[in-house]
């Protein structure tokens, strides 16, 4: 490249880039931005000839109705408790697991952890309809069991922490272990307070899967006071007829606390749904 | 020493057994039961039946159709999309990478549902799409009513949906590229384009391709979008195989029927993952 007609071509690539780039931006965060100005609209107002783009004053109005339709505190206390108690106890399980596939040499350690692995590659369909007639046959559908048990084990959960095990120094472990410490003692008190960052990630993972989680929740649950607030919130398109504007209350709410929960830990929050793929 | 060799199962136990218990179990009985009939309120050996009867039918050959269709178009759309936004999000010289990479990255944070019931508003005939194309003085388009439209805009809302959260994979594995490579290439005069395809892409192969093989697995199992954004519609145009072994399954309650087409879906994945880590292994 000549030096003379470097500045003028460079400005124009820069102009370029930066114009697209905030095009792309527009796109992705301008139908956001149209779904809170819907949740406080009317309905009609959202087929209008221009387009609405203001806010109205119809909020609390839509998000009574939304209320009257599927039970709003219900279905979001359902989501909220399947998906904290979810996190919890799958962390419990998977940090243990992955803590003995990392830290200690046994008979079937790679087996077990190729299984888990491969598991993964397999349908989430494959499972569905065993699990259902399961959940029939002992009376479990529309519990709260139901709804949390199933994917207790989660392997990417395992893998995840499995990697984050596998740089903490064996040293530590074993000058604690000469020190006279229990197993579960080390695990707790020396190599559990090293992990909170990858915790921290995989709980967001766990917690994200889990609130969005939509099918298995469609087939465990059939009564509305069940179901969890994706399961409500797609029940609502299929009445004949739809009021948009209580719609777009619902899916805001579905929407405003990851928001804004993405805003403010967005450095764990990506860790936590890219997992191992960051350090690839 | 008996007890320190226990350790570690102890610590496993819970895990394998909720993972027998869930996971295990259930493979095994959808794959029994999917050569299992209804007869008479039991289900009863069938051979191959229920997988003979896949071949003859229709409706799954349109599935197996649609969910290909959303496979090869919408996922290399998507990912050279990606590649390209991050490698642009990666220029040291760019001013505000934080905010273009949070803005990008927010739809993939949203739920499945409430952007798959999104998008079904937008895309109404006299939505907000249409108003817009309207300034342009483009006719209506019946995004949800026509076979063709319809599968467009899923492919459009998984695209914004998705791309943003393999943009960041992209971003992440591209800060392990040696500033060097670049130095070198742009001595020798190479330009931006060619230090994409020569240097870039070759370096995050094995990030290309564990992105293409999880899009690929999600793209097979599609359910939320279509159930919720057309339910299938219109004359099953977007119907997936997800979509339909749910139909199957809990509208009909064929479970056999439903069991050997989740297996259908679990072969392919298998052969594309194959094919993938065979190409990307052939340098």
């Amino acid at each position: 490249m000549e030096h003379t007609n470097k500045k003028p071509s460079q400005l124009i690539s820069k102009i370029l880039l930066y114009f697209s780039l905030c095009v792309f931006l527009f796109i992705s965060i301008f139908p956001f931005y149209w779904m809170f100005v819907g949740s406080t609209n009317h309905t009609s107002k959202m087929f209008t000839n221009p387009p609405t783009l203001t806010f109205g004053d119809q909020f609390m109005t839509n998000l009574t109705n939304l209320n009257e339709s599927i039970g709003i505190f219900r279905v979001l206390f359902n989501s909220l408790f399947v998906s904290l108690t979810f996190v919890i106890l799958s962390l419990l399980v998977c940090t243990f697991a992955a803590y003995a596939l990392s830290k200690f040499k046994f008979k079937g350690r790679n087996t077990i952890f190729l299984v888990f692995v491969l598991s993964m590659m397999i349908p989430y369909q494959a499972t569905l309809i065993p699990l259902f007639r399961m959940m029939t046959e002992f009376n479990l559908l529309n519990t709260y069991f139901a709804l949390i048990a199933p994917q207790l084990c989660f392997p990417f959960a395992i893998f995840l922490m499995r990697q984050n095990f596998l740089a903490f120094p064996d040293s530590l472990i074993e000058s604690s272990r000469i020190d006279g410490a229990g197993e579960f003692r080390i695990f707790w008190s020396v190599v559990l307070p090293s992990m909170k960052p990858a915790l921290a990630a995989t709980s967001i993972y766990l917690f994200m899967m889990q609130w969005n989680n939509f099918m298995w929740p469609l087939v465990a649950v059939n009564s509305p006071e069940m179901y969890t607030f994706p399961v409500a919130l797609s029940s609502l398109i299929g009445i004949s007829m739809i009021d948009y504007g209580q719609i777009m209350v619902g899916i805001s709410i579905a929407t405003v606390p990851i928001i804004i929960f993405f805003l403010l830990l967005q450095r764990h929050f990506i860790a936590g749904m890219l997992g191992s793929a960051v350090k690839g | 020493m008996l007890h320190k060799r226990l350790t570690p199962y102890m610590f496993l136990a819970p895990a394998l057994i909720l993972f027998l218990w869930f996971t295990a179990y259930p493979i095994v009985a959808s794959l029994i039961l999917s050569f299992q009939k209804l007869e008479g309120g039991k289900y009863v050996f069938a051979g191959l039946a229920n997988y003979t009867r896949l071949f003859q039918d229709s409706v799954f050959y349109e599935a197996l159709k649609n969910t290909f269709i959303f496979l090869i178009v919408q996922v290399p759309i998507m990912l050279i999309l990606a590649l390209i936004l991050a490698s642009a999000l990666n220029s040291k010289l760019l001013k505000l990478r934080g905010l273009f990479r949070v803005g990008f990255f927010m739809p993939a944070v949203t739920s499945l549902v409430a952007y798959a019931i999104l998008f079904s508003i937008m895309l109404q005939d006299t939505g907000l799409l249409n108003q817009f194309l309207a300034l342009f003085g483009i006719d209506n388009i019946k995004w949800l009513s026509h076979p063709f439209w319809a599968k467009f805009s899923i492919i459009m809302a998984m695209t914004w949906r998705w791309t943003g959260y393999n943009m960041v994979i992209y971003l992440a594995a591209m800060q392990n590229i040696p500033e060097e490579l670049y130095e070198a290439a742009s001595l020798d005069g190479a330009g931006k384009v060619k230090q994409f395809l020569n240097i870039t892409v070759p370096q995050l192969k094995p990030v290309i391709l564990f992105t293409a093989i999880i899009s690929t697995i999600s793209t097979l199992q599609l359910f939320d979008e279509p159930y919720n954004l057309t339910n299938g519609g219109p004359a099953d145009a977007t119907l997936t195989l997800g979509l339909y072994i749910y139909r199957v399954g809990f509208s009909y309650f064929d479970f056999g029927y439903a069991s050997a087409m989740a297996y259908i879906i679990v072969v392919i994945v298998a052969i594309l993952s194959i094919i993938q880590l065979k190409v990307a292994g052939d340098d």
